[in-house]
């Protein structure tokens, strides 16, 4: 398999704060790959920074080879790595189609004058675009819910919107940052067979999550985070049984 | 009615154009000529309101200094087509060369703004306003540019295939003078505005403007490239005021600072909230309003004239006083503005539908 995505020795500070310090890990293509860790472990800060939202202090970010630790978001985006958030962060006035065609904007070329003129290979695009929109909100479970108000859907549903939103910028990596938290152990589970739809489609995911026993079930190799560093990274059983873990995380719990 | 209208939109279609090829002749018999010139300014203000409404509506950044732009518009036309610098260029280059000029500086003043928002973007663009109109002001020396407050003067009139704008048109026995003329001259480059306006609303470019106003964090991990798109808006939005900026200029013949105040943005920003931000419709509404009632309260002053003998209360005090009444009655009756798109309602009915939610379940739990 081939490396997708590699975080190297990436450190970031704020002030004399060190959120994250000297994380390395990969991801290979095909994989579910979580990244686990107590609360305010810095799992957010390593996806913000894996994203362009934040610079890192140091360190590389490689997507597919090239560095794209210095790249804008948009530009991350367009390279095939999209994200959802922690806090939902949808387009809360517009419907959920209209949601789901925004994320189709790195895809697509229409220009000003493209727009003003709407011409044959603009409107072309346009019903392109709505056409894809609606396919993916059937994929993620929406079909029926396309008109209404993102703000107006239930919890899990904006859920799968951001999911929809995420991929309709035709990710190979998307990445979710606690995406089942806050719901019941049946919507997880539901949540946990779109993830595997998804990898069967051929889409490699990168899952922040607190929920063990969903990451235990789902994810190929898991990282564990603590304090800003990595303390373990392998395959879901390994890091389960190992000391450091079980110390600084599940040994918190039991 | 209304709702017959609505099932034959050609038969609406036709009822409008030929209301609007009418108009001028209507008010003009029915009120006088100097309404005709009113109708010429409230299309330009309409022009003015739907290009700021792409930066403040669409794409949701809040520009107090708009007036810049058609001042900008209005001084290229003055330098490129009057005696000032004796440059005499036809209308069709200096209008574009204009509108460019203005959507040149809307990318200036956009880009040292890119991280600003809100309250703070409001303050720096009221000040650019203020920039330009002081460089206005004090640029005859010591090289006379804008010939300072006096302001410049005999501008060329818009002239087309040998028809001047700024003298009456012989047409079928009817005089026609120059304020009929310049309303369908102004009404052609009103509908073309109104077309762009829609069509750049209701396409990729518009929704990733709406997705910056509702979350330029999440609107930029989905691709966009939000430093850009904020600049078309501020480019596009000038083009349209420098765009207006010239027309002025052509149809008044003379143009002064005092003509591109921090009042005039204000003015044309409060049509936008009034009509009700992001909406056409609503946007046009709002400038025509605010266009039309402050001419009408003249009559006031007449009418005091009339009956008392001597005016009592001075109309333009009770333009200030009305204009104050009724922007804080729409805060409290119509927030999203008289005519709201679907968004801005939804933005402003949420809390309200959480709020009836809430009361709901209370009377749930009481029953």
């Amino acid at each position: 398999m081939s490396v997708l995505l590699s975080v190297d020795q990436v450190t970031k500070r704020f002030g004399g704060l060190a959120a994250l310090e000297d994380v390395s890990l990969t991801v290979e293509a095909g994989e579910i790959y979580g990244l686990i860790g107590p609360n305010g472990a810095g799992k957010t800060t390593l996806f913000n920074c894996m994203t362009g939202l934040y610079t890192v202090t140091s360190g590389a970010v490689r997507l597919a080879g090239a560095e794209v630790q210095a790249l804008k978001p948009h530009q991350i985006v367009k390279r095939g790595f999209a994200r959802t958030f922690q806090n939902i962060r949808l387009f809360a006035n517009m419907s959920a189609l209209e949601n789901v065609m925004v994320g189709r904007h790195p895809r697509t070329h229409a220009t000003v004058l493209g727009a003003v003129l709407r011409c044959r290979k603009t409107r072309a695009e346009e019903a392109g675009i709505r056409e894809h929109a609606h396919e993916l909100l059937r994929y993620v479970g929406l079909g029926g819910k396309s008109r209404g108000l993102a703000s107006h859907l239930s919890y899990g549903d904006q859920r799968r919107l951001e999911i929809a939103r995420a991929l309709a910028t035709e990710p190979k990596l998307l990445a979710l940052d606690e995406p089942v938290a806050g719901m019941n152990p049946n919507e997880r589970q539901q949540m946990g067979e779109l993830f595997r739809k998804l990898r069967e489609g051929g889409v490699t995911l990168l899952l922040i999550e607190h929920d063990v026993k969903l990451v235990m079930g789902l994810c190929d190799r898991v990282a564990v985070l603590d304090y800003g560093r990595k303390i373990a990274e392998g395959p879901a059983e390994e890091v389960r049984r190992d000391p450091a873990v079980i110390a600084a995380y599940l040994g918190g719990e039991a | 009615m209304l709702d017959s209208l609505r099932r034959r939109p050609r038969l609406a279609f036709a009822l409008l154009a030929v209301l609007l090829a009418a108009l001028p002749f209507i008010m003009g018999f029915g009120l006088g000529n100097s309404w005709v010139r009113v109708l010429d300014f409230v299309l330009l203000y309409v022009l003015l309101a739907i290009g700021l409404n792409i930066v403040v509506g669409y794409a949701g950044l809040l520009d107090l200094g708009y007036i810049a732009f058609y001042a900008l518009g209005a001084y290229v036309y003055a330098w490129l087509a009057s005696p000032h610098f004796g440059l005499h260029l036809p209308f069709w280059a200096v209008l574009p060369i204009g509108a460019a000029v203005a959507g040149l500086f809307g990318v200036l003043l956009g880009a040292p703004t890119l991280r600003l928002r809100g309250d703070y973007l409001a303050i720096v663009t009221l000040g650019f306003g203020e920039i330009i109109r002081i460089f206005m002001n004090n640029l005859n020396a010591p090289f006379n540019l804008t010939n300072g407050p006096q302001g410049m003067n005999l501008i060329d009139p818009v002239s087309v295939a040998g028809l001047s704008f700024g003298k009456s048109l012989h047409l079928f026995g009817m005089k026609l003078p120059p304020t009929y003329l310049y309303y369908y001259l102004f009404l052609a480059f009103t509908l073309l505005a109104i077309l762009v306006a829609f069509r750049l609303q209701d396409s990729r470019i518009g929704r990733a403007w709406a997705a910056i106003r509702e979350d330029e964090v999440a609107a930029a991990a989905m691709g966009i490239n939000t430093r850009n798109m904020k600049l078309l808006a501020f480019a596009m939005g000038a083009t349209f005021g420098g765009l207006a900026g010239g027309l002025f200029a052509a149809f008044q013949g003379f143009i002064s600072p005092e003509s591109f105040t921090l009042w005039e943005s204000i003015l044309v920003l409060c049509m936008i909230v009034l009509g009700g931000m992001g909406n056409i419709p609503g946007v046009i509404l709002g400038a025509v309003l605010l266009t039309m009632i402050p001419e009408a309260l003249r009559y006031i002053g007449d009418l005091q004239r009339a009956t008392l003998g001597h005016i009592v209360v001075d109309p333009s005090d009770l333009r200030m006083l009305l204009f104050g009444v009724a922007l804080v009655a729409m805060m409290l009756f119509r927030p999203a503005g008289l005519l709201p798109s679907r968004q801005r309602k939804r933005e402003f009915a949420a809390e309200d539908g959480v709020a009836e939610q809430e009361q709901a379940s209370l009377y749930d739990a009481k029953a």
